[in-house]
């Protein structure tokens, strides 16, 4: 059976590869929406970020003999690490002015980061082992699944719906959308918003540091990994709504499916059909699919 | 949006007595330079970096507007030209030409999807664009792909300038480099100058004063994009290529810390910043990728603590100075 | 970027030299090569600062400054970037006074720096690069390519897996022209000898998920599954490719342009049974393994890829026939490599065409099982030698001008 020329069986392969994109793409940009959606900082260190994640989990198994569980626990810990220093040292101070200077300073720092990561490491990229658990894939008739990837769907779906119900539906969340709101009010309830703030910037740091663990085995660990995904996760925040973290998540994996179709229709679109919606979604709806006006 | 009192520099342009002192100096050490020892082709580089910077910071330190994809412009004109000089064999003058048409007519385009909108949705927009016109110039037969369009003719400028000759070539550049910064000055200096200038400051007021302020960005933007066409242009005649560098988002980036570096809003910053960055780039060329780690903290510094650039820390002190 | 002064010693054994020899005369006295590399990105570790190590050993080999000769190596990172690779190409040429220059790999950066050093009537010595224009349509009494091109690949991995049962075939492309040239050729070698392609598909550049072309493939049921790609592309497509089971299933996979040090970052388990076309491999005889146990030591352990030996190669035959010329004038040089044959402990003996193509054997090898490598680096076993008279592109089917 076909549609549109393509087998059914080969298409719902491409579906399902979408999907896993998407996992990665919801991870990755729930991070940013978290950061913008509660700091209104543009953070665009998270691809290098992310880069640093799997950088880390490559360097812990490597080095000291660390496997895939423990790097999955630690590294998000370690690299939220440095992303509170660099809000502590850095961000906070650009605060009070035009939030294009966060953007712009978060520019710089990835190109830093990137860079010295290229001098030290080239580009080729280190090979990072699938851990055990994980060889082999289910015979799912139309395609092979390989498990790792049937986990990785798994995994960013929890992240993803944990992070989004920790913000949405508990007091933890209610505070820090509140400071984001009105930090002056929020603070004079007795509650630490500097410390929230950069609390909230570590922890989407550590999302995109986690998307790196996982992304450690299926690509090269490479310097450049983070550049080249930045822009498009960019583009899936603003299609969802820059703080919407539902919008993010449903985005995200949306894309991931709308490029893989477009792989199998007209591959050389894949890299430009996310921008394509981009643009239009913000002349139609600025705000983006689930945003709020801002 | 209001944009808060500490916002991107407040543009600063100075006297006409100052400006004709700066023009001067400039023009003729960049006339010396070349008999002094400093590599003609590096100066070429510059030069058309310069411009770009100039065209960039009409939109940001004049117009307010963050773009983040300007080399879209600076790139597309580049391939034009270059395709019409090689491919149709055009002298020079019709290349750049046709070159700088294109990239205004783009920027009309680009412009009216992206003037609607503000601040970060502004520069997300045109980032977007200028990815695909990244993404087609990768894929299109026409651009040559990764390997661009190489060996462009240099040709003979008006039918009789032989332009392979590195001083004679340098001198025309020079020409239009100094022509188009001439021009800005008097774009920023013109009642339109001082409306864009008011819509900068405070958008809901001018509006209410009658000025249709997305027609003044939208026009401020055409400009930048046509300028920064003609720099495109102007350096694929010059290196006899044009690449996909040139249409890379990192070549946004670029421009941006030029501007920045050099002093946002000022006449003469973008200068100075284009000359800084083209200049550290030429040093570091042998030392592998640190040029990225460099601009990276250029960035970072400039963000942090020298947020008026070069040229506008030396109009603080200067001013500091007389009071 | 620094100046060189004359040696008073050079100077004097140089004047004896012009003896009864015209004006030929090495320029400045001094011999000074550049290696264009690629020193940080996908290339870094097939050519890279292996590429001016092979370049320097070449100079001691030669022993050509025992005989009075000064010579310099300098080096520089193009970056995969033609705008700053000819950017370095002219400041060498112009203001450093560079008059060769050496590697290069990635062929957009060739094709410019083969225009450029036409112009100055410098000599280029192409190691690195791919495109099988260098000696076609861009032809030039001034470059040399050497090591290999698309066209040797397309014909030596192409045709002898097609000639050993792989008559159907799937290809992966890199969508740029690098990739569509490799497929092309490679096509139609495929259906000269009697196969079918059943499909391909074009993935951008630098893609990092190859799932949805690699399940296409797989579906086509197609025996070989081209990769018209290089580098970090490659890596990744075999690399996605043992997840999806793919040489399991019965598939094979033909690496069109694969590289030593790619194998080394697969790893053997992933990249074994892959069928390779090299022109050069380290374990093959008794001089490439001395060439290779002096050269890993001093390359952090990597050992000599094709490009690393094209580089070694070059430099001695292009030293010896500037000794021979007394000159290093850039066109007047290279007749004189084409004239002379070659001969070196890496390549044998070969020769230098018309069109500027230095013609040798080829081998066609199979990555081993990691049971059969006996250690680090023993990757590669012989399948088959493709003589040299038949690995590269016949010369009247090149549309260089140079040949009459």
């Amino acid at each position: 059976m076909e549609i549109f020329g393509i087998p059914t069986q080969a298409l719902f392969g491409q579906l399902l590869i979408g999907l896993i994109n998407g996992a990665f793409y919801a991870m990755l940009s729930l991070g940013l929406a978290v950061i913008f959606g509660l700091l209104n900082i543009i953070n665009f260190t998270h691809g290098a970020q992310y880069m640093l994640g799997a950088f880390c989990a490559w360097f812990l198994l490597e080095k000291l003999g660390v496997g895939y569980w423990w790097s999955l626990l630690l590294v998000p810990f370690i690299i939220g690490a440095t992303g509170v220093v660099i809000e502590r040292t850095m961000l906070s101070r650009l605060y009070k002015l035009d939030h294009l200077y966060g953007l712009l300073l978060t520019f710089g720092l990835a190109l830093v980061v990137q860079g010295l990561f290229t001098n030290f490491y080239g580009s080729s990229g280190q090979p990072y082992r699938l851990p055990q658990e994980f060889t082999g894939s289910f015979n799912l008739g139309f395609m092979f699944l390989p498990k790792y990837r049937a986990w990785v769907i798994v995994a960013s779906l929890v992240v993803c719906l944990g992070t989004w119900f920790v913000i949405e539906r508990t007091k933890l969340g209610s505070y820090l959308r509140a400071a984001t709101e009105n930090p002056a009010l929020v603070q004079a309830f007795g509650i630490n918003v500097p410390l929230m703030i950069t609390l909230t910037y570590g922890f989407g740091v550590g999302l995109a540091a986690l998307a790196g663990v996982m992304a450690a085995p299926i690509y090269q660990v490479s310097p450049q990994m983070g550049a080249n995904l930045i822009i498009v996760v960019f583009a899936v925040v603003v299609i969802g709504g820059m703080g919407s973290i539902l919008g993010a998540i449903l985005t995200g994996f949306g894309l991931g499916v709308v490029e893989g179709l477009t792989k199998v229709f007209y591959p050389e679109a894949s890299n430009t059909v996310i921008f394509v919606v981009m643009v239009l979604v913000l002349l139609f709806k600025p705000q983006g699919l689930f945003g709020r006006e801002r | 949006m209001n944009a808060p009192a500490a916002t991107i520099a407040a543009p600063a342009v100075p006297s006409r007595n100052r400006m004709l002192m700066a023009t001067t100096l400039m023009v003729a050490a960049l006339a010396i330079a070349p008999f002094i020892g400093v590599y003609p082709v590096f100066l070429m580089k510059a030069l058309c970096f310069a411009l770009f910077a100039c065209a960039f910071n009409l939109l940001l330190g004049f117009g307010g507007l963050l773009s983040f994809g300007h080399a879209m412009f600076l790139g597309s004109a580049g391939y034009v030209c270059a395709h019409a000089a090689k491919i149709w064999g055009w002298p020079p003058e019709f290349a750049i030409l046709a070159g700088t048409v294109v990239a205004t007519l783009l920027g009309i385009v680009v412009g009216l999807l992206a003037i609607r909108r503000q601040g970060i949705y502004f520069a997300m927009i045109t980032l977007a664009i200028a990815q695909m016109i990244y993404f087609f110039c990768l894929q299109s037969p026409l651009t040559g792909g990764e390997d661009g369009i190489q060996s462009v003719p240099r040709g003979k400028l008006f039918g009789f300038i032989d332009l392979s000759n590195t001083l004679t070539m340098y001198f025309v550049v020079l020409a239009v480099f100094i022509g188009a910064f001439l021009l800005i000055y008097r774009i920023v200096n013109s009642p339109f100058g001082h409306v864009l200038k008011a819509i900068r400051e405070n958008e809901p007021r001018a509006i209410s004063l009658g000025y249709d302020a997305d027609k003044y960005k939208l026009i401020a933007f055409v400009l930048s994009a046509g300028l920064s066409g003609l720099a495109g242009s102007v350096k694929s005649i010059v290196f006899q290529l044009a690449s996909l560098t040139d249409v890379h988002w990192s070549m946004s980036g670029e421009v941006v810390l030029m501007v920045l570096l050099g002093g946002m809003g000022t006449i003469f910053g973008p200068v100075v910043g284009a000359f800084a960055i083209i200049g550290l780039e030429s040093y570091l060329a042998s030392f592998g990728r640190w040029v990225t780690v460099m601009t990276g903290l250029i960035f970072v510094i400039c963000v942090l603590a020298f947020r008026r650039g070069i040229v506008g820390e030396l109009d603080a002190w200067w001013a500091r100075r007389r009071s | 970027m620094s100046k060189f002064k004359r040696n008073i010693l050079g100077l004097a054994v140089a004047a004896s030299f012009t003896v009864g020899v015209a004006q030929a005369q090495v320029s400045d006295n001094l011999i000074k090569m550049g290696v264009l590399t690629d020193m940080s990105s996908l290339y870094t570790d097939l050519s890279g600062a292996g590429s001016v190590l092979a370049a320097k050993m070449a100079v001691e080999d030669s022993g050509i400054e025992k005989r009075g000769y000064k010579v310099e190596v300098v080096s520089a990172d193009h970056q995969n970037k033609p705008d700053i690779g000819s950017g370095i190409a002219r400041q060498w040429y112009d203001v450093d006074k560079v008059d060769v220059i050496l590697d290069t790999p990635n062929s957009g950066v060739a094709l410019a720096v083969n225009q450029i050093t036409k112009d100055k009537n410098k000599v280029f010595l192409a190691s690195g690069p791919a495109s099988s224009d260098l000696t076609g349509k861009a032809c030039s009494p001034n470059t040399v390519h050497w090591t290999y091109d698309t066209w040797m690949l397309a014909n030596g991995t192409g045709g002898a897996i097609v000639k050993s049962g792989g008559d159907s075939w799937f290809f992966l492309t890199a969508d740029y022209a690098f990739g569509h040239a490799l497929e092309r050729d490679t096509e139609a070698v495929v259906l000269k000898n009697g196969g079918k392609v059943l499909g391909k598909v074009r993935a951008p550049l630098n893609t990092q998920d190859f799932s949805s072309f690699l399940l296409q493939a797989q579906a086509s049921k197609a025996k070989i599954i081209g990769l018209a790609n290089a580098g970090g592309d490659t890596t990744n497509s075999i690399k996605q490719a043992a997840e999806f089971g793919i040489v399991k299933g019965g598939q094979n996979l033909a690496g069109l342009l694969v590289f030593l040090t790619d194998v080394n970052a697969l790893g053997l388990p992933t990249a074994q049974g892959l069928i390779v076309t090299n022109t050069f491999y380290w374990d093959k005889d008794d001089q490439t393994r001395a060439f290779a146990k002096r050269f890993a030591p001093l390359n952090k352990g990597i050992h000599p890829t094709m490009i690393h030996a094209g580089v070694y190669a070059s430099v001695l035959h292009y030293l010896k026939s500037v000794e021979a010329l007394k000159s290093d004038d850039g066109v007047k040089v290279v007749a004189k490599m084409k004239e002379m044959p070659t001969d070196d402990p890496l390549f044998g003996k070969g020769t230098i065409r018309v069109d500027g193509r230095k013609v040798h054997p080829a081998y066609l090898m199979e990555v081993k099982k990691p049971a059969e490598s006996k250690g680090p680096w023993d990757y590669y076993k012989v399948r088959a030698t493709i003589p040299a008279d038949q690995a590269f592109r016949p010369l009247k089917d090149g549309d260089c001008p140079l040949v009459k």
